[in-house]
């Protein structure tokens, strides 16, 4: 998925076009497995007419956008809506071309439907890697162009005009010269008859009302603050079950035994199922219960006797060991420019540091669950659904039907940041499975199946531990003349559904993106890669994905260089920044916001304070940030404000920018600070919020974002806001009390 | 059955006395605007007014609540300050995936009808037991701050 923007820049290309192209090849390769077919692009205002619904006139002319007889404009988003903004941002594409008036625009999300649905740069249906306002604006945009043409195409036969004679402005189509105006809702019966037409003109920028306009408000916001947004976990169908599985206590424990009675005795348990688990191997066992807590309680309840022959049993520091000892020995060749070797030789100064970062969890408000029905000859999905081909697909061949008999219905998602688009289908199969076993065993209902937090948290599919080791060498006026890197780290990619179309030479793109093209000018770059292959934590993408770990090795070692050279940090970056403009443009900016130039202001006494800054593109978007920390005298840390740039192309919403600026700033604070998963002998020892820190309130920076006018292409912003935060920090605090942080989360190290 | 006066109505529930109170209000009376995150008072995403209090109803059990009224999400808007907050958070886009919004908003409801002109401190000490894992924090104080305001407005 981001890998698709990672190709994108490898080729140079800055189109989506170009992305699409590679993206859908890619994924018809490596998912041929899953007989996805050949899937085409909706083409839109060609063929698939328009249809009047059955019921009252409706007026639907592409798979995007619905007009009621009473005006409302229903965008279908084919994204799922995770917090990110989606719902909104194709609301606007398609209200903008339509001239409708944004407050009768209410969006429903899509059904799993490829053909109709897909990502296009991905191939296939499915929301990640930044791509969904990227993908969609051409589409989205000429879906309400369409739409737009065919009301006034109505309007111009009911009022005996020409339609080049006809404007439109907030949903009504108005022939000036005579001052008659007709409403959408008017004309949508009459628009439905009229023919698609082949070819729509869109706006051009100046033209535009919506796009880009500070006052649109968020499509969710009404329904998110009081209580009737609908999240899988709210799901309520007659006669449905709660099903709370029990996972193993290491990965790859295999079920032993189980004695089921003192879970039967609790109150509101119905029954305890044993169901073949579709990706953690051999048996496990769910409790089904009539309401939540019987079922927690049920499944707390289970004896259980596990089998660890075959499971997971390292440490954290055993894991870091043996990740060590790799890094001291030669990786696969990832990037080969230059004479790294000779430039260290002749080096005036080398620099070496090991970077380090944990395994993390998702751990999205919202814990995993997955609603299912089973019918006679077809099943329906519930749920907050980040990744409708492929579980469609995994769900039709456990289920032995045709993708088409699986429904999906899609939901709000209680966060994500990657998690429910999961490459092997986990927990979506997981409740399938369930639902399954149930019906086999004479418990034909609906099932809600329901994760704790300490399931959420222990059920893998983690942000990959990190080891990375570089040295860098300095000639003797301070510049770089070599940089020479290993990474340490699972892919994830292999082992899915995307490794045939993704993993090449055994290199896993999104274990080196970031790094991989360094954009310092550097006479000799080298990157090399160890995948550890027998490592049974299951991981995957999270939030920005190899991001997370190489702008923090990347951007911190180029401070260091600039601190062995004597050098302003800022300076430093810029100067080998002069084949990358927008690079620049947002290391500029925000140095220029923060007061770069400026002394920091002073602390309290005894409090001293640093100001770091960091620069990553990532998924297409430049974001730099410039953090400002206080260090006090007992080392308590305290993040004050950061200063954030995003250059994402044509801002579509800028309110949501930001807000995605923000809400990435403080999910990246808390992976910098506090998260953190270990292992004792394979078991994950954090369960919930309490040892699985996340950020809080009371530690939330100050937060300026600053968006470089632009009219490139947009690209997302979901993840590009968190790259650079945790290096900003770290760089921060060796600006205040020179100290230089090479492992995350910093916790409380400084205490010490 | 253990009786609930939930939003002003009264409820007739079947639940064992350590049910927690987030369960008989999600499942067995309906009201899904109070959310599950944790389970263990660490997350706030449960949060209800216990007689105006805010209390984690995922640690409350039914048998705990007695004869106080239960406020939710659902009919915090039939509160001043419920309302004043639901306004702010309109109006200045707080929200992301939702999820944890009902409690931060019960919680800052709490708050403002407490003290109804919290300076950042006195936000950050009724706040930060209410996590939100998208990080919406800068808006939240920001519309605390303002429905504060629009509250005094009000009032005055």
């Amino acid at each position: 998925m981001h890998v698709l923007a990672k190709r994108q820049d490898r080729q140079g290309a800055a189109s989506p076009l170009r992305m699409v192209n590679v993206s859908r090849r890619g994924f018809m390769k490596g998912a041929s497995g899953l007989a996805l077919g050949l899937y085409m692009a909706p083409l839109l205002g060609r063929g698939g007419g328009a249809r009047a619904a059955d019921d009252g006139g409706e007026f639907a002319p592409n798979a995007f956008v619905r007009v009621t007889p009473d005006g409302e404009v229903v965008v279908i988003a084919k994204h799922i809506e995770m917090g990110q903004g989606t719902y909104t941002g194709l609301a606007t594409l398609v209200a903008e071309e339509l001239d409708a008036d944004w407050a009768s625009v209410r969006v429903e999300g899509a059904p799993a439907d490829t053909q109709r649905y897909q990502n296009l740069a991905f191939g296939i249906q499915g929301t990640g890697g930044s791509t969904s306002i990227a993908n969609a604006f051409e589409q989205m945009r000429r879906a309400g162009a369409t739409a737009r043409a065919m009301l006034v195409a109505a309007a111009a036969e009911r009022l005996g005009v020409s339609p080049g004679s006809l404007g439109v402005s907030r949903s009504r189509v108005i022939h000036e010269a005579s001052g008659r105006e007709l409403g959408f809702g008017e004309l949508a019966e009459a628009a439905a008859g009229r023919p698609v037409p082949g070819e729509v003109r869109l706006k051009s920028p100046e033209r535009f009302t919506l796009i880009g306009r500070q006052w649109l408000m968020r499509k969710d916001g009404p329904a998110k603050t009081d209580g009737s947004a609908r999240f899988t976990q709210d799901v309520q169908l007659d006669g449905m079950l709660i099903a709370v599985p029990a996972h193993p206590p290491r990965f790859g424990s295999r079920l032993a035994g189980v004695d089921d009675s003192a879970a039967l005795a609790v109150p509101g348990v119905v029954a305890s199922v044993r169901f073949p688990s579709p990706t953690r191997g051999g048996e496990l066992v769910a409790v089904l219960a009539s309401n939540t807590w019987a079922a927690i309680k049920g499944r707390d309840a289970l004896t259980l006797e596990w089998d660890d022959s075959q499971a997971f049993t390292l440490g954290s520091e055993a894991l870091e060991a043996d990740y060590r000892e790799r890094a001291g020995r030669p990786g696969d060749p990832v990037t080969a420019r230059g004479d790294a070797a000779a430039a260290l030789n002749e080096a005036e100064r080398v620099i070496e540091a090991d970077y380090v970062v944990p395994y993390l969890a998702h751990a999205a408000m919202e814990p995993l669950n997955c609603v299912v029905e089973l019918g006679d000859d077809g099943c329906t999905i519930h749920n907050g659904e980040q990744w409708q081909t492929m579980d469609q697909q995994q769900v039709a061949r456990l289920l032995g039907l045709e993708p088409e008999r699986v429904t999906i219905h899609q939901l709000y998602a209680g966060g994500s940041f990657g998690r429910r688009a999961n490459p092997v289908s986990d927990y979506v199969l997981e409740a399938v499975a369930i639902a399954k076993a149930a019906r086999d065993q004479g418990q034909d209902a609906p099932i809600k199946m329901v994760w704790t937090r300490e399931d959420d948290t222990r059920g893998g599919h983690y942000r990959p531990f990190n080891y990375h080791r570089a040295r860098l060498a300095l000639d003797a006026d301070g510049n770089l003349t070599a940089w020479h890197q290993r990474l340490v780290g699972q892919s994830i990619m292999t082992g899915t559904p995307m490794e045939s179309m993704l993993v090449e030479d055994g290199i896993d793109p999104t274990s080196v993106e970031g790094i991989a093209e360094l954009p310092y000018a550097v006479p000799a770059l080298n990157v090399e890669l160890h995948t550890p292959g027998d490592i049974g934590v299951p991981v995957q993408w999270w939030r920005s994905v190899g991001h997370t770990h190489t702008a923090f090795s990347t951007e911190s070692l180029i401070d260091e260089a600039a601190a062995a050279a004597g050098r302003d940090p800022y300076r430093y970056r810029r100067e080998r920044l002069d084949a990358h403009p927008r690079w620049r443009g947002v290391l500029d900016l925000a140095a220029e916001k923060a007061g770069w130039s400026t002394p920091l202001e002073a602390g309290d006494e005894g409090v001293r304070r640093g100001r770091g800054i960091a620069v990553h593109q990532s998924f297409g978007s430049y974001v730099a940030q410039v953090a400002e920390v206080s260090v006090a005298g007992d080392g308590k840390l305290a993040v004050d404000r950061v200063v954030c740039a995003v250059d994402c192309g044509l801002a579509i919403n800028p309110d949501m920018i930001r807000a995605q600026m923000e809400g990435g700033i403080g999910f990246a604070l808390a992976a910098a600070l506090h998260s953190e998963l270990t292992l004792d002998e394979g078991r994950v020892q954090q369960s919930n919020f309490h040892d699985f820190q996340v950020l809080r309130l009371d530690e939330m920076p100050e937060i300026e974002v600053h968006i470089v006018p632009s009219a490139e292409a947009p690209t997302g912003v979901g993840e590009p806001g968190v790259p650079p935060l945790a290096p900003a920090v770290t760089n921060a605090i060796h600006a205040a009390i020179g100290r230089r942080i090479r492992r995350l989360p910093i916790g409380n190290r400084l205490e010490a | 059955m253990t009786t609930l006066t939930i939003n002003g109505q009264t409820h007739e529930v079947d639940a064992p006395d350590d049910m927690p109170l987030l369960w008989a209000i999600r499942d067995l009376v309906g009201f899904t605007g109070t959310k599950y995150g944790c389970g263990r008072g660490l997350c706030g995403a449960c949060t209800v007014h216990l007689d105006g209090q805010a209390t984690r109803s995922c640690i409350t059990p039914v048998s705990a609540v007695g004869e106080r009224e239960i406020t939710t999400i659902e009919a915090i808007a039939d509160d001043p300050a419920g309302a004043s907050v639901q306004r702010a958070w309109r109006e200045l886009d707080v929200v992301q995936c939702g999820y944890c919004q009902s409690g931060q908003i019960m919680s800052a409801t709490a708050l403002l009808r407490g003290n109804p002109a919290p300076d950042d401190a006195a936000i950050d000490g009724a706040m930060s037991g209410n996590l939100c894992r998208c990080a919406t924090y800068v808006r939240i104080r920001a519309a605390i701050h303002q429905a504060a305001e629009t509250l005094g407005q009000e009032v005055s």
